[in-house]
């Protein structure tokens, strides 16, 4: 089941004036700014289905770009993202694609600065939810029906040895997991769902283990 | 998990619980907190929608100016005048007018289950708080209420006009509060589950069509009909009515509904209202577009 927190109903509480397109779009911003790990010099925000027909009017750019600048759904800044993301040297490009997609509110956004880049495809499934359905040309093929992270990793042994080990030693059980790399030995990614909700803290010891880049919880 | 609503009903009515209890001991279970924790945590939401009902009351307008006001009117109009629909009806109406008015002023609001429906459980909540006098827990447990019914929509069908149209967004948030009400009110489970039929029932079929694709035109007048929808059917429950269409099938019907609705009514901003003589008049001037170009 995609909703399993009652304040996934009753909640977020968040700046006006809509869940899909202010919410849920500023979370698929901030995601992808967790992703990347730091502030990018430059994005391109492509929109599709609703979001490119009303993106205006709902305050979607504002929110991605407040996603982007790492704030929260209900940050009073929000507002003020693109003057911000202007005042911090982030030059952002918006694209109305005309393309359809399967969810009316999707959006891709490309980020980075000269250390490198970063792709990722959201969608804004109501309420204020987010997922992400692409990340780097992989396709996250998930259920959507348990918790999920998304590891970044080198690929060297034993990184997934030690992200399963420590998922062990905290009793969380893995009910579905996938792997796959660009190239051997390069950038690589590990998709874990599990039955059991990861506590952020746990997330933050994950990424202090060697050859993991990054760690984001793919639905919030 | 309760997957549907006869399975919420039936966890409720088999431990002789009531739907809120149902909803916070599977909240304690899935998020792994205390019961201390999630009341608290009910209690923020709860807070921010008493601040956005208070500051839509004290008068607010949109950027586009499309919306604001209105509430402020309809309680000046209860003081002056006895309402035909009664004044705990137009009460919930203007509070659920005030709460997105606020929310299309880029205020503060919690979701329930939308931003876009935002009013229509606090509208009523604190209408029949003026009549009912719940304690703070009993308010706390309106909002899990509402939330349990709500959980069931938004993973048997949509809860978002982009999805299935404003019968999932508003409708959704309307059965909710009907279900919230007859709890309130002391009514059953199963009496719950009815008011939620009665209301989604009446929503059927409504389409999202907001004007410049700005949640204000209709969304704020369609949360103030949600809001009134929500208590007579509450009141139907509460008398012993019954919806002939069990409510699983309600939601199943909103379902198909939703998706054979075309995209130009799903919040797309080019259907409906939206493309009325009015509506696109309102839209190039707010944005500086030039009406012949499209």
């Amino acid at each position: 089941m995609k909703y399993r927190s009652v304040f996934d109903i009753i909640g977020p509480i968040m700046i006006g004036p809509s869940s899909s397109h202010t919410a849920g779009a500023a979370r698929i911003g901030r995601m992808t700014r967790k992703l990347f790990g730091r502030e990018p010099e430059w994005a391109d925000i492509y929109l599709y289905g609703s979001f490119a027909k009303t993106y205006k009017g709902h305050g979607t750019d504002v929110a991605i770009v407040g996603g982007i600048l790492d704030f929260d759904t209900f940050d009073e800044r929000i507002s003020q993202s693109l003057e911000i993301a202007k005042k911090n040297n982030i030059n952002i490009r918006f694209i109305e694609e005309d393309a359809l997609t399967d969810h009316p509110n999707t959006a891709r956004i490309r980020m980075g600065d000269k250390d490198g880049e970063i792709e990722l495809v959201g969608i804004s499934i109501g309420g204020g939810k987010a997922e992400i359905t692409e990340l780097n040309g992989f396709d996250l093929k998930l259920t959507g029906h348990h918790p999920a992270i998304l590891v970044m990793h080198n690929d060297k042994h034993g990184a997934i040895a030690a992200v399963t080990n420590i998922l062990a030693r905290h009793e969380i059980n893995i009910g579905h997991m996938e792997v796959s790399r660009k190239e051997q030995g390069k950038e690589a990614l590990m998709v874990i769902e599990t039955d059991q909700n990861i506590p952020d803290e746990l997330l933050h010891q994950l990424e202090q283990t060697e050859n993991i880049v990054q760690v984001v919880k793919i639905s919030v | 998990m309760f997957r549907n609503v006869s399975e919420l009903v039936e966890l409720a009515e088999t431990q002789n619980i009531s739907i809120s209890e149902v909803m916070i001991r599977q909240e304690i279970e899935v998020a792994e907190k205390t019961r201390e924790e999630i009341m608290d945590q009910m209690d923020r939401n709860l807070q921010v929608m008493e601040k956005s009902v208070e500051e839509g009351l004290k008068g607010v307008r949109s950027r586009s100016g499309l919306t604001g006001g209105d509430a402020v009117l309809i309680q000046n109009y209860m003081q002056d005048k006895e309402p035909l629909s009664g004044h705990l009806l137009l009460d919930a109406v203007s509070k659920a007018v005030a709460t997105n008015e606020v929310n299309a002023a880029m205020g503060t609001i919690c979701a329930t289950p939308t931003a876009g429906s935002a009013g229509v459980v606090p509208g009523t909540l604190f209408a029949v708080k003026n009549r009912l006098n719940p304690t703070r827990e009993q308010m706390i447990r309106y909002l899990f209420t509402a939330g349990a019914f709500g959980q069931v929509v938004a993973n048997n069908a949509f809860i978002s006009g982009a999805a299935g149209g404003c019968q999932a967004e508003v409708g959704s948030a309307a059965g909710m509060a009907a279900a919230a009400i007859v709890e309130m009110a002391g009514g059953t489970p199963s009496q719950s589950a009815e008011a939620m039929a009665i209301t989604l029932k009446n929503m059927l079929g409504l389409v999202c069509d907001p004007v410049a694709g700005l949640v204000e035109v209709p969304c704020v007048k369609r949360n103030a009909m949600g809001a009134a929808n929500a208590i007579v059917a509450a009141d139907l429950a509460l008398a012993g009515v019954k919806s002939r269409i069990p409510c699983d099938e309600v939601i199943g019907a909103m379902y198909r509904i939703g998706q054979s609705m075309p995209t130009a009514l799903k919040e797309t901003a080019q259907g409906g209202l939206a493309a009325t003589t009015t509506g696109r008049e309102l839209e190039a001037k707010i944005f500086g577009i030039d009406l012949k170009k499209e």
